[in-house]
């Protein structure tokens, strides 16, 4: 089957370097001293621990768990005690740290119980949180949840099965799609399910022919129809919405998704730990890592997530003149601040850098205004205008020239003969937008908290001069029918004075209560005692303390407030 | 000439006419350029600069009556936004008004607090939880670091501690173009 090819705008054509690390099969990485394994694998989502300090873990057992709604779970990826939990420097351009849990090897390799998942006989809404309970995340780079991916199960026609790997010097996906095509078929079949799509196409780039025909050997072996696809090879043709313009013609706009567009793309790396996830029950607990560049054994190693990377380093042998050490391709991709970061789900290769292999850019030139930026930007941007904007801080008219539909893919920065760092600036100018756009929505908060709290101050106050007034009003009621126990001085000043009244009653109220309070639980007490008890109250009597009270104790809680004054005053007081 | 006097007074009523119809129909309710004024301060309610919240502030701009740089939590970039926006001069932040910190929220120290609930009755975006001889805590995401529960506290147990970078929040740098030494 061979379908019609369309382009995408400018593109590079770099030197691929692929072919050092694409020769060597994969191997298993040696289990490290310790893995630290990042509750947080991307900055999207975080974990939650579920796992103390000196807890013994099985390979696979879950270690984390899914928070919110891009969150997916983490597992634990081998059999060890956990020694740590604690903040360590996360693989990120920052290097800020975060939360991980640190397990110590047995060396058992002691699998949790795991068992295949029938996703025919569960159903698709329980197969996406399976998929999400196994740390299924798009292995491409991004890490982005596949079961959010995999949406609604309608509305989408087309799987793209993306294996076109058109960074330089990455060969994981090569390697893979050479060594598992047929995991990777299965998993594109069950992604193919849970999609409801009517087609799949696998994108290859035209210069991995092995891996083309171990694809396509697989697809004969089990007589699929899939339509495995040379794409030529210009970068970024595996930036996703390159590939499927390429593939399918279909330009995706700002703001749309390319399930809007019945289209959805999944890295082939995916596709596999899919199949893994599924027909094996097995959780994302290892990775292809392509340890290249400045090394003397460059290739691909299966790297358990959380392996610290200088100690998968020794493996690739670095060369002595290495200086320093990328994450991700050499036009994406980050150096790394320290080397004792772990392999996150993200981590598809690291590169040894030194001097002569990948030299420092040369100084930054003024911009000459050449346009060769917007005859190389695969998302038909003015990158030129962009950077104008955007190294004067204008971030509202870099925005106007779509500064987020940038990839910061680097072709600009690639070509541009005055060298300057173009993506730099406009990861800058995003993240001060993004800074600026959480800045504003708190600070929309704060305006609707504050004015809510004002209008609450306000309605407390009402309620409370309401809630005095009935008081007020029923006591007087009462006053008038009970006039017994008003004594006649204050029945007079009724007429004249309310306020009076209610004193001169609570009055009455507290000497009847003094009075009428007698010394209880005297009956075991022993006759000395009895006798102490019988001489304080002759006292009492004498002193005359149980006739009228000092009339500053005598409103007692509960009683009507002889006056609003007071009321007022406790407004301010913390109780009220 | 009488028709030209006639034409003229006719055009001028139905001009006029047209004027005071729109300007009963389309009036503004209350003046749209605090809202505006409102939107740029910072919505800390700290009361820096001398009135009781950031809209009693953009009010008192708004009528002339206060000037555009006695916002701190503002900071310079507030005084420029407000400048751009009042057609008037850029000035530095005042001094007497405060000094532009970085972002700090309020922390208790839970250990001190007796629970005296002065510290919620002060902060004016309700970010702090507690009951009276109950222990108290700042609801973090919410607080504004607006200082105003650091003074009341009787036991000073409330401490501003400025917020850290995490790797959501974390921003690339500017570039910067590397001056290395000439041999």
């Amino acid at each position: 089957m061979i379908g019609r090819l369309f382009k995408f705008h400018g593109g590079i054509k770099p030197d691929a370097h692929k072919h050092e690390s694409a020769s060597v099969a994969i191997e298993r990485a040696p289990l490290p001293s310790r893995l630290v394994v990042p509750l947080r694998q991307s900055t999207r989502a975080s974990a939650r621990c579920i796992v103390e300090v000196g807890q013994k873990v099985l390979k696979g057992q879950r270690i984390g768990e899914p928070e919110g709604m891009l969150g997916t779970a983490v597992h634990a990826p081998t059999s060890g005690t956990v020694i740590d939990f604690g903040r360590y420097t996360m693989a990120h351009a920052s290097g800020l740290e975060t939360r991980c849990v640190v397990i110590e090897p047995d060396g058992e390799e002691r699998w949790v119980e795991h068992a295949a998942f029938d996703a025919e006989r569960a159903g698709r809404d329980a197969s996406l949180a399976w998929l999400r309970d196994c740390g299924l995340v798009g292995l491409g780079g991004a890490t982005f949840p596949s079961h959010v991916k995999l949406g609604k199960g309608s509305g989408v026609d087309t799987l793209i099965l993306n294996g076109a790997e058109c960074e330089p010097w990455i060969t994981c996906d090569d390697r893979l799609m050479r060594e598992r095509a047929d995991g990777i078929l299965a998993g594109a079949r069950i992604l193919f399910r849970l999609i409801g799509a009517r087609e799949l196409v696998i994108g290859i780039e035209d210069n991995k022919p092995e891996a083309i025909a171990a694809m396509r050997a697989a697809a004969q072996r089990v007589d699929d129809p899939v339509r495995i696809q040379p794409v030529p090879s210009l970068y970024p043709a595996g930036g996703e919405k390159q590939l499927i313009r390429v593939l399918t013609g279909i330009e995706i706009p700002y703001g749309k998704l390319s399930a809007d567009y019945a289209v959805q793309c999944f890295n082939v790396g995916t596709a596999y730990a899919v199949y893994r996830a599924i027909a094996h029950g097995e959780p994302v607990l290892s990775r292809i890592v392509t340890l290249t560049g400045n090394v003397a054994r460059p290739g691909n190693w299966e790297v358990l997530i959380g392996t610290p990377i200088d100690e998968l380093l020794p493996l690739a042998q670095p060369k002595a003149d290495t200086n320093r050490y990328l994450m991700g391709g050499p036009m994406m991709g980050f150096a790394l601040p320290r080397l004792d970061v772990p392999i996150v789900k993200g981590s598809n290769c690291i590169i040894a850098s030194s001097p002569t292999l990948l030299p420092p850019p040369p100084p930054e030139q003024p911009c000459i205004r050449c346009g060769e930026c917007a005859r190389a930007c695969p998302a038909e941007l003015q990158p030129f205008e962009l950077y104008w904007h955007s190294r004067a801080r204008n971030f509202g008219k870099a925005q106007e020239y779509k500064l987020f539909d940038c990839i910061e893919c680097g072709c600009c920065a690639y070509v541009c003969p005055s060298h300057i760092p173009l993506v730099d600036y406009f990861r800058f100018a995003k993240s001060e937008i993004w800074a600026r756009e959480r800045d504003n929505t708190a600070a929309d908060q704060a305006r609707e908290r504050f004015e809510f709290r004002n209008y609450r101050q306000e309605r407390e106050k009402e309620e409370k001069a309401a809630k005095l007034a009935a008081k007020a009003a029923e006591t007087r009621a009462k006053l008038a029918t009970d006039t017994t126990a008003v004594k006649a001085e204050a029945s007079t000043a009724t007429a004249e004075d309310p306020k009076k009244a209610l004193i001169a009653a609570a009055l009455a109220r507290a000497q009847a209560q003094k009075a009428s309070t007698e010394v209880r639980n005297t009956e075991d007490l022993s006759a000395e005692t009895k006798a102490d008890i019988a001489e304080i109250e002759a006292r009492r009597k004498a002193l005359n303390l149980t006739a009228a009270p000092p009339p500053a104790l005598a409103p007692k809680a509960g009683d009507p407030r002889p006056d609003e004054a007071p009321a007022v005053e406790a407004e301010g007081s913390p109780q009220s | 000439m009488l028709t030209a006097l006639l034409v003229m007074t006719g055009i001028a009523l139905v001009l006029g006419a047209a004027l005071g119809y729109a300007a009963i129909r389309f009036k503004v309710e209350g003046d749209p350029l605090v809202e505006k004024i409102d939107a740029i301060l910072p919505q800390t309610q700290c009361g820096q600069c001398g009135y009781p919240g950031c809209k009693p502030y953009a009010e008192a701009i708004a009528k002339g009556e206060a000037e555009i740089n006695q916002c701190p939590p503002g900071g310079e970039e507030g005084i420029r936004k407000l400048a751009d926006l009042l057609g008037r001069e850029f000035k530095p932040l005042s001094e007497e008004h405060g000094v532009e910190k970085p972002k700090s929220v309020a922390v208790i120290d839970e250990n001190t607090c007796i629970g005296c609930t002065l510290c919620i009755q002060a902060c004016p975006v309700d970010a702090i939880v507690g009951a009276a001889k109950q222990m108290h805590t700042v609801v973090e995401p919410l607080c504004t670091g607006c200082e105003l529960c650091v003074a009341p506290c009787p036991v000073d147990c409330i401490t501003m501690e400025v917020v850290a970078d995490t790797v959501q929040t974390w921003k690339w740098k500017y570039p910067v173009v590397e001056i290395r030494e000439v041999s």
